[in-house]
């Protein structure tokens, strides 16, 4: 951390010692904000009336175990080739995980983007590529750019199974919730770069909850989260947005054109929420050649989480990571029991590597 | 895996694509979810595809957001 850095997150340590004069609970709701307070030791900063849950920000954990195996089905299938991003490969499904099952001969290829997936279907056009289709706002657009190009360029090899998730529905569901009883949310930095800030406007006006949206470097979450403790203090609840580097309050229109094109809104099934309406995509009919569960007949099936696994309750909020009794004992990143031990953004993935030995 | 880097458009090579610069390296990026990609853009790019272009933020507003978690703290920086 350099020296600007040091000066400015002390400082706001300091002014949130002076507004934490009674409990103050907010939640991030990014997988990478979540890494960035981990790795800075941001935590070891609070004042005591202060905490900072995480919720459900890693795509790849808030997937839901039936969407796990249906793409483990997937790969086992004749033809078939799964082009998917690399945090997906070790999280263990129902009986097997997708790097288990290319170790049994399946077809998996690790790609960094959906344009690379869709390079791989136009080179093997003998073979199915289904791209595992993972990520909020932010990723979504370029799933549905890659899904025009092939429509374009008639490539009927590529398919997707789609697994996106959308933020703002999510965020209500959390509001909402009087066990966890949050006092505002540390909005996500790049999902808010798509959508701009309006569709969070519900959550100050319903439900009188602070809303910031931040950069991810240690000072840009520390004046996000003084931002949100002002806001509790004044009772005057709105979107307010610290990170206009990357934010505009329009967001990016035009990156919403093509997600709109190729999908629309649906509800979804998120690790520890449930069915939640409103929080997914499917695809739009005109673009359901493109649909994997729709072209290979795969329809999931309800699917238990792995024993003892409580990724459920730590992505709801309900539990940090420290309070699952299989964190650092039968879980870790080795032998990862559930998906937030496995995705690099995932909680208890973070307070493994940076968090053990600080305050929960 | 909603990581973004910033990049420097360097060359743009299609309707859809460019060569954007991060530090010393040069990759392909997809420039689908932008309108009218020049070079010199400062993009921030996630999962291969630049998703917005970056605004030079005025330093002045943020100088005066800290300004004020200063006085909030009861600190004040010499300079």
């Amino acid at each position: 951390m350099g020296e600007r850095t040091r000066e400015r997150v002390l400082a706001a340590a300091a002014a949130l010692e002076r507004l934490a004069d009674r409990p103050l609970k907010f939640m991030e709701v990014c997988g990478t904000h979540t890494v960035s307070v981990y790795r800075s030791g941001l935590r070891s900063l609070f004042p005591e009336g202060l905490s900072l849950v995480s919720g459900p920000g890693c795509p790849v954990c808030v997937t839901a175990q039936e969407e796990i195996d249906s793409l483990i089905r997937l790969s086992a299938m004749e033809k078939v080739i799964v082009a998917t991003y690399g945090d997906m490969l070790r999280v263990p499904g129902s009986s097997t995980s997708l790097a288990e099952a290319r170790s049994s001969g399946a077809s998996v290829r690790i790609v960094l983007s959906a344009a690379e997936a869709l390079a791989l279907a136009m080179d093997t056009p003998n073979r199915i590529v289904v791209f595992a289709g993972v990520g909020f706002e932010t990723t979504a657009p370029a799933t549905a750019a890659v899904v025009l190009q092939a429509a374009r360029q008639n490539v009927e090899n590529f398919l997707v199974l789609n697994l996106h998730k959308t933020v703002p529905a999510v965020l209500e569901t959390l509001a909402s919730d009087p066990e966890l009883a949050l006092d505002g949310f540390l909005l996500p930095g790049h999902v808010s770069t798509i959508l701009g800030l309006s569709p969070y406007l519900p959550i100050p006006e319903k439900y009188n909850l602070a809303c910031v949206v931040a950069g991810f470097e240690p000072d840009q979450i520390m004046a996000g989260i003084t931002l949100l403790a002002l806001q509790k203090r004044s009772g005057v609840f709105s979107v307010q947005c610290a990170y206009r580097e990357a934010v505009r309050p329009t967001g990016n229109p035009h990156a919403r054109e093509l997600l709109e094109t190729v999908f629309e809104e649906s509800d979804s099934n998120w690790r520890g929420l449930g069915l939640l309406p409103r929080s997914g995509l499917r695809f739009r009919s005109a673009y359901s050649a493109f649909d994997a569960r729709i072209r290979l007949g795969i329809s999931d099936v309800p699917a238990r989480e792995p024993a003892g696994c409580r990724c459920g309750d730590v992505l709801a909020g309900r539990i940090s990571p420290f309070g699952c009794p299989l964190f650092a004992r039968a879980c870790s990143p080795e032998t990862p029991v559930g998906p937030c031990m496995v995705s690099s953004e995932g909680s208890c993935s973070a307070a493994y590597r940076y968090g053990r030995g600080e305050p929960s | 895996m909603c990581l973004a880097v910033p990049h420097v458009l360097v060359e743009i090579t299609g309707p859809c694509t460019a060569i954007g610069r991060a530090g010393t390296i040069e990759v392909e990026i997809r420039t689908d979810l932008l309108e009218g990609a020049r070079p010199g853009d400062r993009v921030l790019v996630h999962a291969g595809f630049a998703i917005e272009k970056l605004q030079p933020e005025e330093a002045t507003e943020i100088e005066a957001l800290w300004e004020e978690i200063r006085a909030l703290s009861g600190t004040r920086q010499n300079g």
